[in-house]
């Protein structure tokens, strides 16, 4: 009822030439929207683009532009600079290559449990199905550090016991990392996959069906296939995030399994350099690729529908 | 009867599917977050370790010796909350009033992006603004509006800034699904009907939007009280927060059930907000 009024009197509106007019769009309030928009946006990027701009300055100092040099770069890469400005080069690129690891291993685990978990959410029709999106969401909201702390002492008393029952004594390492990363990872893989399992066509699944095949091969033959982008964007996420995570990783890391973000994080407790800014720039330019592909993987299953 | 099973097969095996990743929660995320609550009411042993008997002290050393601590983190966090929902309210509604759906996009994008870069990289980039040889401080100098670099690395400010800068897209983003549903034909009709600017968005939009609202401010809220890198790169002593007690508890010979005790508290801090929002019948 309200909303035929609505209709008619917009339409009458239209007619008579005017055109739409949204909120704050006149007067003072236009210019302070204007104004607060474009300060949040401003307030967003600024320190991103400064921290990448003076990855390139020529200064050993981060306050005041000396010149272009690309001579930071050369120093994380190759320890060129030495001397003065000597870099853990070496000890940098063992911790990418232990990012690298628990990354992929951490998005292979939670992927392959994700997927599984989306299926079941959204084709199963259970009881207490509610409570299982509910477990999923609060990896992803629970503060990170009560994760690592948590997770830290369990591993803990589960490696006393051991040493107590056994002898041997586990250690934190790849292993803790792997499994702490997979909890949090799986919920953003079931989160994307599912979203494209909602968006995909049910009646192909009918058609198959109604052709003969069954559950399996329709599975295999139709869903699974429909299904890819979906689990690539999840997947790319998931490594992301891995790649990213700090806070947990440092709780659940041990000796000799240092990641990029744990040796970044021993970096800037020690002072602010250009090379941390060189460091961090590529980054930066690592997870927006990689969170790039993802969003245009995810946008291109959304605009199928 | 055939057709009975098989569908009692497929509601199996559907269940099935989340087992593994059930089992990896409950083992991993829940029997840890149960293990904690234990360890806080056990007894501080050797080398930090927890033993028994079971004592309350921890708790009360929390909200005695450590209450500053607490409340400055509530403070902190609401004042986080409130700061994120001045800016994203506009912001979302920004986004949403781009009339062409590309520049609506690229709008978007612009804020997604930093929520998925680094967080420790752009705390980084804040402790570079605003060191005692910063950038934020050179350029004040050069222009001549102080005559000495401000402190404003290591305060509450800092803490504060670095906070509403990590936070921001968590409030803007729920806002902007709000605002995108909205149907501003209410908005003129509202105005038709002889409502200024503020009775249209205080009696019409904010209502409608509040959802989105709410959302926001439960989801900047939870991190913000946890959180741990922005106060410890940017906060020093005057920005200590929850998240450094937990932490110095884990490093060297600290106090494990001391530490368990104050997560507990932390976990409660963002479970009562989160109950809450479930209850008030929220969505996502």
């Amino acid at each position: 009822m309200a909303n035929s009024v609505i209709n008619r009197s917009t339409l009458a509106l239209e007619r008579a030439g005017i055109r739409r007019r949204y909120p704050a769009t006149t007067g003072i309030g236009k210019t302070g929207f204007w104004f607060i928009s474009l300060a949040g946006y401003f307030f967003l990027w600024a320190p991103i683009v400064l921290l990448v701009v003076f990855s390139f300055n020529d200064a050993r100092t981060v306050n005041s532009w000396h010149g272009f040099t690309f001579k930071w770069y050369e120093n994380i890469l190759t320890g060129a600079a030495g001397g003065e400005a000597s870099f853990a080069t070496d000890l940098m690129l063992s911790s990418l290559g232990n990012s690298l690891f628990v990354g992929f291993a951490a998005t292979f685990i939670s992927t392959l449990l994700g997927t599984m978990v989306a299926l079941s959410l959204a084709r199963g029709n259970y009881p207490g199905k509610r409570y299982i999106e509910g477990l999923l969401l609060l990896p992803v909201i629970i503060p990170e550090i009560t994760q690592g702390v948590s997770l830290a002492m369990f591993f803990k008393i589960v490696f006393d016991f051991i040493e107590q029952s056994s002898g041997t004594r586990a250690l934190p390492g790849f292993g803790t990392i792997i499994i702490g990363h997979v909890v949090f990872n799986i919920s953003y893989v079931a989160v994307v996959v599912r979203a494209r399992l909602a968006d995909m066509n049910p009646r192909l699944e009918e058609a198959a069906n109604d052709l003969g095949a069954n559950g399996w091969q329709t599975f295999w033959r139709i869903t699974f296939p429909l299904m890819i982008p979906g689990i690539l964007a999840g997947a790319l996420l998931a490594f992301t995030l891995s790649l990213d995570d700090f806070v947990v990783t440092f709780f659940l890391s041990g000796i000799g399994t240092t990641t990029l973000p744990v040796f970044v994080y021993g970096l800037l407790k020690v002072s602010v350099t250009p090379d941390i800014n060189a460091i961090s720039t590529l980054m930066l330019i690592i997870s927006t690729v990689l969170i790039g592909i993802s969003l245009l993987l995810q946008n291109r299953s959304l605009g199928r529908s | 009867m055939a057709l009975w099973l098989t569908t009692l097969r497929r509601k199996h095996n559907e269940l099935l599917l989340s087992v593994p990743a059930l089992l990896w929660l409950v083992i991993f995320f829940i029997a840890p977050a149960l293990l904690i609550i234990v360890i806080s009411v056990m007894t501080r042993g050797s080398g930090g370790n927890p033993e028994l008997p079971f004592t309350l002290d921890h708790y009360q050393r929390t909200f005695g010796v450590f209450s500053t601590v607490l409340q400055r983190s509530v403070w902190i966090a609401f004042l986080t909350t409130f700061i994120c929902l001045l800016v994203g309210y506009p912001l979302a509604l920004f986004i949403r009033t781009r009339q062409n759906p590309s520049m609506r996009r690229f709008a978007l994008f612009l804020i997604i992006l930093p929520f998925w870069t680094n967080f420790l990289v752009r705390t980084y980039a804040w402790q570079m603004l605003l060191g005692r040889e910063g950038i934020i401080n050179n350029f004040m100098l050069s222009l001549g509006l102080i005559t000495e670099p401000l402190q404003l690395l290591n305060t509450e400010f800092a803490v504060l800034l670095g906070l509403v800068y990590g936070f921001l897209p968590f409030m803007v983003l729920p806002i902007y699904a709000s605002v995108e549903r909205f149907d501003f034909r209410y908005v003129e009709a509202a105005q038709d009907l002889g409502a200024n600017y503020w009775h249209t968005f205080w009696r019409v939009m904010l209502p409608m939007t509040l959802p989105g609202v709410l959302a926001g401010c439960v989801l900047v809220f939870i991190p913000a009280i946890g959180a741990f890198v922005t106060p410890d790169l940017l906060g020093g002593r005057d920005g200590f927060m929850i998240g450094n007690l937990i932490q110095s508890q884990f490093r060297g010979t600290g106090n494990l059930p001391l530490g368990a005790a104050v997560s507990v508290v932390m976990l409660s801090l963002v479970i009562v907000p989160l109950f809450a929002y479930i209850r008030s019948g929220g969505e996502k």
